[in-house]
C-alpha cells in the first residue's frame, strides 16, 4: 500500500505523490514513515528528507529547512519553509 | 479662444497620456493573473498550517507559561501599526485608502490613551503617516528592490517584528493590507498580528489520538512565529494582488477619460478651424464688394 507524501511551502505545493516510504530528520531522531503509520506530529530539524519511491530503490533527497511533519489518516504532510532544489 | 496650434499641441498630449495609461492597464492586467495564481500558490500551507494550529490550541490551555506570542505582555499600552503599502503609484486610491484605515485605528487608540507606533512597509504613504506622526515611525521596510514581495520579505519583517516584540518596544500589533475581493473592490483590512489570535480549536475525533514529538506546547512554540511568517506573507500578496487591480481600474478610467477629452477637443479644434476659415471668406467678400 502506499503512503501519500506531500510537499508543501509558503509559496507552492511541491510534491503530491504516492510513496513506499519517507525518511525525516525529526528534532528527535530520524524517523521513517510508512503507510498506515499512528498520527504523529512533529518539527523537523534541516536537513534531507529520503523519499524511498520504491521498497528497494535508491532515495531520493530533498534538503528542506524550517520544516514540520505531520502525519494523518491522508498520509503524511511535510511543511517546509524552504526546499532546495 | 486658443489657437489652432495650440488647440492641436493639447491634443496631442493628451493622445500620448492616453497612450500611456493603456499601456500602463495591459501590463497591470497581466501582472494581476500572475499575483493572483501565486495566492493560490500559497492556499495549501495556510491552511495545513492554519489547522494545525487548530488542533494544537484544543490540546493547550493559554496560561502565563504560553509563550508570550500567543499570550501577550499582559499590557496593551504600546500599539504597533504595520502598515503594507505598495512601492509604486498609479493604482487610485489603493494606498491612501490603507493609509487612512490606519489613521482612523491610530486615532481611535491615541483617544484611548495608547502610545501608537508605526511600521511601514513599502514607499507610498510613508509621506502621509510620517507627517501626522513624525516622531512615531519605528522602521520603514524597503521593498522597492525586490520586483515582487515574497516570502522571504515577509519573514524578514517577521523576524523583526518579534525581535522588537521580545524587547518589549510594543504590547499589541496590527496589520493593515488590503484584502483582494476582485479587480473592481480591494478592502482596507486591519488585523491583529501579535499577540496571535488564538486559533479555533479543531474538534478532535476521539480514536485518533496524535502524538506529538517534541510536546504540544514546544511545537506550538515553534510554529508561532511560521504562523505569523505566514500571516504577513499572505498579506502581502492579497497587496500584490489588490495592488494590480486598482491599478488596473484606475487606469481604465484614466483612459477612458483621456478618450472623452481628445473628443471635446477635437470639437473645439474644429469649430475654431471653421470660425476662422468664415472669418477670412467675409473679409474677402468684404474687400471684393469694396472694389
Amino acid at each position: 500500500m502506499p503512503l501519500h507524501f506531500e510537499l508543501v511551502t509558503p509559496a507552492k505545493l511541491v510534491r503530491s505523490e504516492d510513496v513506499h516510504m519517507v525518511v525525516v530528520p525529526g528534532t528527535e531522531g530520524e524517523f521513517g514513515v510508512l503507510a498506515g503509520h499512528a498520527p504523529f506530529m512533529s518539527t523537523i530539524a534541516d536537513g534531507a528528507l529520503k523519499v524511498y519511491k520504491t521498497e528497494n530503490g535508491a532515495p531520493e533527497e530533498i534538503r528542506i529547512t524550517g520544516g514540520f511533519a505531520e502525519v494523518g489518516d491522508a498520509g503524511l504532510t511535510v511543511l517546509a519553509e524552504h526546499v532546495e532544489g | 479662444m486658443a489657437s489652432l496650434k495650440e488647440l492641436k499641441g493639447r491634443i496631442n498630449s493628451v493622445k500620448s497620456t492616453q497612450k500611456i495609461t493603456k499601456a500602463k492597464q495591459m501590463v497591470a492586467a497581466a501582472k494581476l493573473r500572475k499575483a493572483q495564481a501565486a495566492a493560490e500558490d500559497a492556499r495549501p500551507y495556510a491552511a495545513r498550517l492554519a489547522e494545525v494550529m487548530g488542533s494544537l490550541a484544543s490540546k493547550i490551555t493559554v496560561s502565563d507559561n504560553s509563550p508570550k506570542l500567543l499570550a501577550g505582555t499582559g499590557s496593551d499600552k504600546v500599539h504597533l501599526l504595520v502598515v503594507a503599502n505598495s512601492d509604486k503609484g498609479l493604482c487610485g486610491a489603493f494606498n491612501s485608502n490603507i493609509v487612512k484605515a490606519a489613521l482612523a485605528k491610530a486615532r481611535d487608540l491615541q483617544a484611548q490613551g495608547k502610545t501608537v507606533l508605526f511600521y511601514l512597509v513599502g514607499r507610498k504613504g510613508r509621506a502621509v503617516i510620517r507627517r501626522e506622526h513624525p516622531n512615531q515611525i519605528a522602521h520603514m521596510f524597503d521593498t522597492s528592490d525586490v520586483r515582487n514581495p515574497g516570502y522571504d520579505e515577509a519573514e524578514r519583517v517577521a523576524d523583526e517584528l518579534v525581535a522588537m516584540y521580545e524587547a518589549g518596544k510594543f504590547d499589541v500589533a496590527h496589520l493593515f493590507y488590503s484584502k483582494f475581493r476582485s479587480a473592481l473592490l480591494q478592502e482596507p483590512t486591519d488585523q491583529q498580528i501579535i499577540p496571535v489570535p488564538a486559533p479555533k480549536a479543531v474538534a478532535q475525533t476521539a480514536d485518533a489520538v496524535t502524538e506529538y514529538e517534541p510536546d504540544e506546547e514546544e511545537i506550538l512554540a515553534a510554529l508561532l512565529p511560521r504562523y505569523l511568517k505566514t500571516q504577513l506573507f499572505g498579506a502581502l500578496l492579497e497587496n500584490a494582488a489588490s495592488e494590480q487591480g486598482a491599478s488596473m481600474t484606475a487606469m481604465d478610467n484614466a483612459t477612458r477619460n483621456a478618450g472623452d477629452l481628445i473628443k471635446k477637443l477635437t470639437i473645439v479644434y474644429n469649430r475654431t478651424r471653421q470660425a476662422a476659415i468664415t472669418t477670412e471668406l467675409v473679409e474677402i467678400i468684404a474687400g471684393a464688394e469694396a472694389l
